[in-house]
């Protein structure tokens, strides 16, 4: 198992949102805030894993020709055993996390990693798969939701210390200057903008790398060029 | 018999049968796994929401107003079609103030509230108790996010004035929020409309005795 290449693929080279395209419909729904934002990650890679885990356990018992609407069975009964459970003994999180939970069922990036992933690798490698896939989700998902929070309400972090305790109260920011800010940013709109621009900056950046290292190459490494 | 015994496994697995077999059997045990944490979460999760219930309850009462179960002490009236539970605040018997748990349609779905009102008819606060109005925009609702709700406490009916019930935006007294005139709307309607039901029942909810065995 290589879990550099797993972190490096979960994080960048194949995130979720940026490389992908998957999970749009969380990704649009959530990220008016950069708390939301991380709030929604980081459930959506608790249940990654736990799916990966399930799955990949599971990989050898499951005919390939129905194992579509197996996965779809496997994960909604996840979710909603992950849904009702932390509703009944962990309820001060659930009134945190609740919004995001039943969202995490929408999300086709979990179908996606038990398709792509989990069905064809060991259990361990699934989990850590889930867990960068989800880390990837998760770093899109704040970055997204701290430009739009930044430009359109003048604030980051806003109500941070509500999902992540007192503690974090340090992380709200408060920009001065900043009024009612660009409202469009908050909006939906905001949410495909910021994603386009991203989704432009990430690969600009990878072509710039790439062409960069094609140049290095053939002095340092002779034998693969 | 000597055929169905030749046949394996593995010979059995490319047909339909075997695969709308494993599905249904996939789907069967998912289901039972289902009942089973439902019912064992059932009445945790209710005994959750009845203690938000009583939180929320708690928060729209002046301290030290009541000596009741304000969250069992309860009548059913109704408004737009929709129920209203009514909860009764007592102090040594008598109705000291009431607390509405009503619902209002926002910007995407129901919004619950609670508002509390003493017996002159004046608000003696107000709690958003579920809503899925849009996050970092409608959201200013909830108490934990916002000061927002606090602007209906000590208003009544005609207190400032009979059309000060709106946002600032339809000729009111209420903010609406940059971008967000819908959610805070339907908020003010909602508490206007508790206020009108209170109007009309009074008479009959300050009068009523309490339950029976207290």
């Amino acid at each position: 198992m290589e879990i550099g290449k797993l972190a490096r693929d979960g994080l960048w080279d194949n995130n979720v949102v940026t490389g992908q395209l998957l999970a749009m419909c969380p990704t649009m729904a959530v990220t008016a805030t950069a708390t939301n934002g991380l709030g929604m990650g980081l459930a959506t890679t608790a249940v990654l894993v736990a799916s990966n885990i399930l799955v990949a356990s599971l990989r050898n018992f499951i005919p390939a020709e129905v194992r579509i609407p197996i996965f779809v069975v496997l994960i909604a009964s996840l979710v909603t055993v992950v849904d009702m459970t932390i509703n009944a003994w962990l309820h001060e999180l659930y009134k945190v996390l609740g919004l995001f939970i039943a969202l995490i069922v929408v999300n086709c990036a979990i179908l996606g990693r038990a398709e792509a992933f989990a069905s064809k690798a060991p259990v361990l490698d699934s989990a850590f798969d889930g867990l960068f896939m989800g880390l990837g989700f998760t770093l899109a998902l704040t970055v997204i939701g701290g430009i739009r929070e930044v430009l359109g309400s003048g604030t980051l972090f806003a109500n941070a210390h509500l999902l992540l305790g007192p503690a974090f109260t340090f992380l709200e920011v408060e920009l001065p200057s900043a009024g009612s800010g660009a409202l469009l940013m908050i909006l939906p709109p905001g949410g495909f903008l910021v994603l386009a621009g991203i989704l432009v900056a990430k690969r600009l950046f990878d072509e710039r790398m790439a062409a960069r290292k094609a140049a290095a190459s053939p002095a340092t490494t002779p034998n693969l060029a | 018999m000597s055929i169905a015994k030749s046949v394996s496994l593995d010979a059995l697995r490319p047909t339909l049968g075997f695969q709308s077999a494993t599905l249904a059997i996939s789907v069967a045990v998912a289901t039972a796994i289902l009942a089973l944490i439902y019912g064992q979460t059932k009445d945790p999760i209710a005994q959750a929401q009845a203690q938000d219930t009583i939180n929320s309850l708690a928060q729209v009462l002046p301290e030290g107003s009541y000596d009741n179960d304000v969250g069992a002490d309860t009548l059913k009236a109704e408004r737009n079609g929709k129920p209203v539970v009514v909860h009764l605040a007592r102090k040594a018997g008598g109705v000291t103030a009431v607390v509405l748990e009503l619902t209002e349609r926002g910007y995407s779905g129901e919004i619950g509230m609670v508002v509390g009102i003493n017996r002159e008819g004046f608000i003696t606060g107000v709690r958003v108790t579920r809503h899925t109005e849009t996050p970092g925009l409608g959201d200013k609702i909830e108490r934990a996010k916002g000061d927002w709700v606090l602007a209906f406490e000590g208003k009544g009916l005609d207190t400032p004035s009979a059309n000060s019930w709106a946002v600032k935006k339809d000729g009111g007294i209420f903010d609406q929020f940059a971008g967000a005139t819908i959610t805070p709307r339907a908020v003010v309607k909602g508490v206007k409309g508790g206020l009108e039901l209170f109007a009309h029942q009074k008479d009959t909810w300050l009068a009523s005795p309490p339950p029976a065995g207290h």
